[in-house]
């Protein structure tokens, strides 16, 4: 028997772990991804997103740990699954010798709650004729009929796979109206995995970092203001700054200037630095967040291993 | 309603609320105008829809904007004249940032006062040219 809170979620993975070859491409992964919102999935090429995704569509079985979509589990019937789940990714994975009305014509086949009022409306905007073969599109127009092929079902659950890595900007703004879309249409769930950070920032409900097959944080853009500042800090020429660490972390350098993000703690007065002064405070982009989180968990991780070299 | 985002850290639904106050602030929206659905200008400016209605709430709770059961939202009636205490904190912001910005540059406030009125006088002699030149 789902309990309310499975029904609620549209994903949701438990410990999940894997590995390729001995070498680890997940651990420790848990992600609930509420109904009726749209879930950003960020990280450096080799993070572990598109395995984590692939987990998700059936694709891979889990090794240890749950892997639940709408409430079952994708593995035991990936046919089923996939019926109600729409995924695109970066690849162009499209059977390139089909035209566009046969493209639309499988997928009608395929899908028992395909629209085909909403597919014309869809080719229509995308002035995507029927009888054009897909190997004789541009690339953005190919990453057009994989998206009409993606909704035209109107899934439960919008996996988008770097949808837009590659894209030029008409096709890649295309792409952000359909995810609007999708999510305004009652209760139903995206999960967008992109490079492009000011992208997801501008969609995204709730932006998971994954890094080296963990996820290292989660963060709700509208609490970034609130959670995060970036102060600039002034030391001398010799000045170097303190080891990042949970509160101040990504030192970055410019000139005789430092950046580093705050994370700002309810009870606590802001950081003092020896020797240095704090000139100056403001919000932190998000990009400038991926980055300072990236490279202090790089610096943490290098860290252990440096300890565990000396007995203390 | 044209409304720009960049990616440059101030959070996206505040970016919003910025500009839609500006627009009720300066006049371009007036009481009584309609604001487009938290849905349609989700899909024009391509963000996600509850961070507009992030957005609108705290228009709302501000007083600029009133929400009319199923009928949408519109500029609110109380906005026709700010109390003092509101237009205010409007501009607080922007005076700290100018108190800060003159204590950088060694200049007290009482400097900056004079430096506003010289400012102002100023500002006065130019329109006034520019009328007698029409």
């Amino acid at each position: 028997m789902l309990d309310d809170h499975q029904k609620q979620m549209a994903v949701d993975v438990r410990d999940l772990k894997r590995c390729f070859r001995g070498k680890t491409a997940l651990n420790e992964i848990n992600l609930q991804i509420p109904r009726g919102t749209i879930q950003g999935l960020v990280g450096l090429n080799g993070a572990g997103k598109t395995t984590l995704i692939r987990h998700l569509i059936g694709s891979l079985k889990a090794e240890s740990g749950q892997v639940r979509v709408l409430g079952q589990n994708p593995v035991a019937d990936p046919e089923q699954a996939l019926k109600q789940i729409g995924y695109m990714t970066e690849e162009d994975s499209l059977p390139k010798w089909m035209r566009v009305r046969e493209l639309i014509d499988f997928c009608r086949a395929i899908y028992p709650t395909w629209d085909d009022h909403y597919a014309s409306k869809l080719s229509e905007m995308f002035s995507l004729s029927p009888n054009i073969k897909l190997s004789t599109l541009s690339k953005g127009q190919r990453a057009r009929a994989g998206l009409l092929a993606a909704i035209a079902h109107r899934p439960l659950l919008l996996i988008l796979d770097e949808p837009s890595s590659g894209l030029d900007p008409i096709a890649r703004s295309d792409i952000l109206e359909a995810v609007i879309r999708t999510i305004s249409e009652d209760g139903r769930t995206v999960l967008f995995s992109s490079h492009l950070l000011d992208e997801v920032d501008r969609v995204c409900d709730h932006i998971t970092l994954l890094h080296h097959g963990k996820i290292i944080d989660t963060l709700r853009p509208e609490d970034r203001g609130g959670r995060f500042q970036e102060l600039t800090v002034r030391g001398g020429e010799s000045w170097s700054p303190p080891a990042s660490d949970h509160r101040c972390f990504g030192w970055r350098k410019s000139g005789e200037e430092w950046s580093v993000i705050y994370s700002v703690q309810a009870e606590q007065s802001p950081p003092d630095f020896e020797n240095a002064m704090v000139i100056e405070r403001s919000s932190v982009s998000l990009q400038r967040w991926f980055e300072g989180r990236v490279s202090h968990e790089d610096s943490a991780s290098s860290d252990e291993t440096l300890n565990l070299g000396e007995p203390s | 309603m044209r409304i720009q985002i960049n990616p440059e850290g101030v959070p996206i639904y505040q970016q919003i609320a910025d500009q839609v106050r500006y627009r009720i602030v300066s006049k371009q929206l007036i009481v009584g105008d309609e604001l487009p659905s938290i849905r349609c200008l989700a899909q024009t400016i391509r963000v996600n829809p509850n961070t507009v209605a992030k957005a609108y709430r705290e228009l709302e709770n501000e007083g600029f904007l009133e929400k009319r059961r199923t009928k949408g939202t519109f500029v609110a009636q109380q906005m026709t004249e700010l109390t003092l205490q509101q237009r205010t904190s409007l501009i607080t912001p922007q005076i700290d940032a100018i108190i800060a910005y003159g204590s950088r540059l060694g200049l007290s406030p009482p400097q900056l006062v004079d430096l506003i009125q010289s400012r102002e006088r100023a500002m006065q002699d130019k329109a006034s040219t520019k009328r007698e030149e029409i």
